[in-house]
């Protein structure tokens, strides 16, 4: 690990102006908020990560949840995953997003991590966390290794030929299907980004991986209100049976009228660069009545366009199957 | 969780032995006081960091330390010519010598060749752990890089006859039903959750080592062969373990060179491995390929068996997968043929992991007896009921204690197998089908040589003595036990010393032969000392023997007491207050069986059967151990919940091994590249079933006075079987490489 410096920022303006003089919010950066530290400081001790100041935003007023103006919720960026989890709100009208959290890591790593450090958290592709190896999101030019080495829990979705790495996070998944709202204070001011726009695709620039700009804070996300009578499940698949990343992983929420679904979200997770929704496929059963075949006409949809590698064809089927499977849990 | 107990052997006198103990060392180690290798820290002292080869194959051209050297508490980038070569220390498994092995030959910095990926080429030593840790970093290492082999297909240098009996090809030309299948198995990494650890302090030219080894004896002879020194110039301390499942039964290139740089620099250092280094260095289970071939008449009779396999190991080495260790007695058969062989790869030394040889090779066997049964259209547990041996076929002796049948009919008992529906996926619950299957486990029971001494006190506590270790599985508890039944105390008044080389010599803790090798040196260390307190009594001037011939008396339950007439017995702490002596001391030794020379003349085996009940869920490819039940033959149970301890354990394990563990080696650079317990599937509690233990007791009194045999590794053999037959019963999908993995099941 590199020595660094560390901040304590006063306020928000401060650990802004600390952050600003990154040349990066991406791969690279010379200046890192450090939340709960459970990706950061993993990756600054295997050299991945090598800032030279950390600006501590642990005691900035950040971590509150509550209603929106909007009846929607409010998520502090420094709101702990665990506390999100058990929230009374979120359990009653946002359950798959509590269910998600609750799928990932363990219950010490979820009372550490944060919503802004879950949202930021970076890939677990194994090459990408050993500096001895060719990536091209940690080295931009270096190669892919992933491509022809050990890629069975990597992408099949939104991937490159520079870069098949999967985003891991179970949290943004839910978030992304709930169609959550980023809010972000930088050097110029305050703004939003929908979920659906604020991860990138890896491209030819793979260490580039959201719309972050030196000095961006995320402040806190919003949920848009919930939708009455919607029932949500998130189904994540795995080897073992806790503490796993996912192969493939769905956020599902469904509103019924007269037998038919009236409103229908869902987002896959495991299976893409970053947290993957396909709207049309979510359109094409609204007004249908729950059935085996639109399901998995609409989870064909979802993964149109898959490309498998090596090691991991069985995520296409196991993603179908995964969609399907949690959307009769909420239909049924 | 439940375990139980059949046939109850007498209750000793005091109902230590045989009862569930608690772990004496338990409160030490929760709370933290138990001080482990790497919990130690002396004045001045320095912390290395070994810097590892990032290729698996080619040579060194240039180290350059420049700046590592010039970075804040940094001491020394030692490499290759620092210090004096180190010395070899050659001796394996197969030697007669069993107080000095190792399994990776070649000693730190010996050439600058690298032969695999985290092979150490330099050490970083600094005043701070993260300095060293900076410093390694910063070294560059140039290399000549060549194209590794870590190539997965195995293919023998040449293979050799284990075991032969009749004519194997002619038992399958009469057979009514053959099966002729391949088995493969990844490697895998021991992943104890204590790493490696290191601290060595010189003074003057006498060697200290704070070291996590199963094997303190061991481990000083190796390390002063290697440093040139006399073995009792080296002290090997190792108190308490974080475990070892086999890596710390032999020495690694670490230790050796924590002692050469200490001895460098002339300051104590310490060195403890990282998780990724446990996985390149230390030792794994190597990849093993075994193939399968069994005939049988239509009734199920076996008439012939092969069982060929070929494991990976280094370039340097020659470690051998003992796969077929079990496999000449498992079953009754006319023809017989084991043949083994190894193929090299640029891969770290492979070592024994729990259960080295049979674990494996129950695996395909009894994957094999599996396949069987669905080819003879006969139950699981009938088949393996029908091939019964009367002795040892592959030996030609019996067996000293052997109830594999009974293990097979209780088990099916407890677990309910006589509604199992044979067909595949036929049974169902709440959604889900059921699979059920079985598989026989096996593993040797003997003995290492070892010493003990025993102190009595004059205020009524006793001291016991090994240079033995206790890798977590209850050594300290098992010692304390044996002395207080003798002595007729509770446990509380028995000191336990081991893991100490100036303690009397000890055995290494492996093989499962801890316990059983200790009975007899405690026993007669307990008697010595008796013996002796009666000669100083009836020496003594006065006292209350005065006078007596020492041939009246006896030592009994830690009294005195006269063979003859009504005289009062009197313990020993009286005893020893009144002759003013404040203790008295005994020791005793017992020979070893393991490895003898000559022909033995019984067979000594522990066996077993697990039942395994999984769940799958097809749509979601969901699979899950539900409950297991296993029937453990392992002689006398010195301490029940120890011994349920490791069997749980061995079944957790066994899930792993039949599903999730895997080390993957990059055809590219020759690194294992999922090197953290991340990345490395292990099974977690919330994998663990419900588990039923069993244990018959039928003592096994050719090993040692209690009858008892070891239980650490019996329980992993076996199961990886009996999942993935339960697997199969569930799917109808016959997955012939560990791990299964779901992928394998979607169709
Ligand atoms: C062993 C293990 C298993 C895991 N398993 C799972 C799993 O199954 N599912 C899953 O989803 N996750 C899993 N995780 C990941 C875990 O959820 C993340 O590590 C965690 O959410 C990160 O949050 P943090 O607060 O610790 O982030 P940090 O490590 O503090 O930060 C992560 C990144 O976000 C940046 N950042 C943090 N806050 C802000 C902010 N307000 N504005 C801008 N940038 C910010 C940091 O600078 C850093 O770059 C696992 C992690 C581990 C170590």
């Amino acid at each position: 690990m590199q020595s660094f410096e560390l901040l304590r920022a006063a306020d928000p303006s401060a650990a802004i102006a600390a952050a600003s003089r990154s040349a990066t919010a991406q791969q690279g950066a010379s200046v890192r908020f450090l939340a709960g530290g459970t990706t950061l400081v993993d990756l600054m001790k295997l050299g991945v990560e090598a800032p030279h100041l950390l600006v501590d935003i642990n005691r900035l007023p950040l971590d509150g949840i509550g209603r929106a103006a909007d009846g929607g919720l409010r998520i502090g960026a420094t709101a702990r995953n665990s506390d999100l989890a058990h929230d009374p709100i979120v359990k009653a009208e946002y359950a798959a997003l509590s269910q998600a959290i609750l799928s990932g890591a363990s219950t010490q790593l979820r009372n550490a991590a944060t919503t802004a450090g879950n949202l930021l958290q970076r890939t677990r592709c194994l090459y990408f966390r050993d500096t001895a190896t060719p990536c091209n999101k940690r080295e931009p030019g270096s190669g892919c290794s992933a491509i022809d080495g050990a890629n069975r829990m990597l992408a099949i979705l939104g991937t490159s030929e520079h870069c098949i790495a999967s985003n891991p996070s179970d949290m943004a998944v839910a978030m992304l299907a709930y169609d959550a709202m980023v809010h972000i204070q930088g050097p110029q001011g305050e703004r939003q980004v929908a979920i659906a726009d604020f991860f990138l695709l890896p491209g030819d620039t793979p260490d580039r991986e959201n719309v972050l700009q030196p000095g961006d804070l995320v402040t806190h996300v919003t949920l848009p209100p919930p939708e009455v009578g919607a029932r949500a499940a998130y189904l994540k698949l795995r080897d073992r049976v806790s503490y796993e990343f996912a192969l493939v992983s769905a956020a599902v929420s469904v509103t019924m009228a007269e037998g038919r679904m009236a409103s229908v979200r869902f987002a896959l997770g495991g299976v893409g660069t970053r947290p993957w929704r396909v709207p049309a496929a979510e359109a094409s059963l609204i007004g249908q009545p729950p059935g085996e075949a639109a399901f998995r006409q609409a989870a064909d949809l979802a993964l149109a366009g898959a490309r498998p590698q090596s090691q991991n064809g069985f995520k296409i089927e196991l993603a179908r199957r995964c969609l399907v499977h949690a959307l009769n849990q909420v239909t049924r | 969780m439940s375990a139980s107990h059949s046939a109850p052997t007498q209750a000793s006198p005091m109902n230590v032995i045989g009862r569930p103990h608690p772990r004496v060392d338990g409160a030490l180690k929760v709370t933290g006081a138990a001080r482990y290798a790497g919990d130690h820290y002396l004045p001045g002292m320095l912390y290395a960091v070994p810097v590892g080869a990032t290729i698996a194959k080619g040579s060194i051209t240039a180290i350059d330390a420049g700046v590592a050297e010039q970075m804040p508490g940094v001491r020394a980038i030692l490499r290759r010519g620092s210090f004096p070569p180190l010395g070899r220390a050659e001796l394996d498994m197969s030697s007669a010598d069993t107080t000095s092995i190792l399994d990776e030959f070649r000693p730190p910095f010996d050439d600058d060749v690298v032969r695999y990926y985290g092979q150490y080429v330099a050490l970083a030593v600094a005043d701070s752990f993260e300095q060293a840790k900076a410093a390694a970093d910063a070294v560059r290492v140039s290399y000549a890089v060549e194209i590794p082999d870590v190539d997965p297909a195995l293919v023998a240098e040449k293979m050799t006859v284990k075991s032969e009996r009749g004519d194997a090809e002619a038992g399958f030309a009469g057979a009514a039903v053959t099966i002729d299948q391949r088995y493969a198995m990844a490697p895998e990494t021991h992943n104890p959750i204590e790493t490696h650890a290191t601290l060595a302090v010189w003074e003057g030219d006498a060697l200290t080592l704070h070291e996590t080894t199963q094997g303190v004896i061991n481990h000083r002879n190796v390390v002063a062969r290697m440093l040139g020194l006399p073995a009792e110039k080296v002290r090997v301390i190792s108190r308490f373990l974080g475990s070892g499942f086999g890596n710390k039964l032999w020495p690694w290139t670490h230790s050796p060179l924590a002692a050469a740089a200490a001895r460098t620099l002339g300051r104590p250092v310490k060195l403890v491995l990282s998780r990724a280094m446990t996985f390149q260095s230390v030792g794994h289970r190597p990849r093993i390929e075994q193939r399968i071939r069994l005939g049988a008449t239509a009734d199920g009779k076996l008439t012939s068996v092969r069982h060929d396999y070929v494991n990976a190991t280094s370039i340097l080495d020659s470690y051998e997968e003992n796969c077929g260790e079990a496999t000449p007695h498992m079953y009754s058969t006319p023809n017989l043929r084991v043949t083994a062989g190894i193929a090299r790869r640029n891969i770290g030394t492979p070592t024994s992991m729990r259960g080295p040889g049979a674990v494996p090779g129950l695996y395909a066997l009894e994957s094999g007896m599996d396949e069987l049964a669905v080819a003879l259209g006969m139950d699981p547990v009938e088949l393996r009921l029908r091939n019964e041996p009367s002795i040892d076929e592959g030996l030609g002796v019996p067996f000293s204690s052997r109830h594999f049948q009974e293990c097979l009919r209780v088990g099916a008992e407890r677990f309910g197998w006589s509604r199992r529906d044979p067909r595949v996926g036929a049974m169902t619950r709440d959604g889900l089908t059921l699979g059920w299957g079985v598989a026989a486990c096996s593993w040797i029971a003997e003995r290492f040589a070892s010493n003990a001494a025993v102190d009595l006190r004059d205020d009524g506590t006793a001291r016991v003595a090994c240079a033995i270790q206790d890798i977590g599985t209850g050594t300290y508890t098992v010692m304390a036990q044996m002395v207080a039944e003798r002595l007729g105390l509770p446990t509380d008044r028995i000191e336990v010393a081991l893991g100490d080389t100036r303690l009397p010599a000890g055995p290494v803790s492996g093989g499962s032969m801890a316990t059983a090798s200790l009975v007899a040196p405690i026993h007669e260390a307990v008697a010595k000392a008796g013996a002796a307190l009666i000669a100083a009594a009836c020496a003594a001037k006065d006292g209350p023997f005065s006078g007596s011939r020492p041939e009246e008396l006896d030592f009994v339950e830690g009294k005195i007491t006269a063979k003859t007439g009504n005289r009062q017995a009197m313990g020993f702490d009286t005893v020893l207050k009144a002759l003013g002596m404040p203790a008295i001391s005994g020791s005793g030794s017992g020979t070893g069986t393991f490895m003898a020379p000559g022909k033995p003349t019984v067979s000594k085996h522990s066996f077993g059967a697990h039942f395994v009940e999984v769940t799958w869920q097809p749509e979601t490819a969901r699979l899950r151990v539900a409950r297991t039940v296993s029937v453990i033959d392992a002689g006398r149970i010195l301490n029940p919940l120890a011994a349920r301890n490791q069997i749980e354990g061995s079944v957790v394990m066994g899930i792993g091994m039949a599903l999730f563990e895997e080390t993957h080696y990059d055809a590219r650079n020759g690194a294992p590249v999922n090197a953290s317990l991340a990345d490395y599937v292990v099974a977690t509690h919330a994998d663990a079933p419900a588990m039923d233990v069993h244990f018959l007791e039928y003592p096994d009194t050719s090993l040692n006075a209690l009858g008892a045999r070891g239980v650490g590794e019996i329980g992993l053999a076996g199961t990886a079987a009996a999942i993935t037959n339960a697997v199969y019963h569930a799917t109808g999908v016959r997955v012939r490489e560990l791990p299964l993995k779901l992928e394998h099941l979607m169709s």
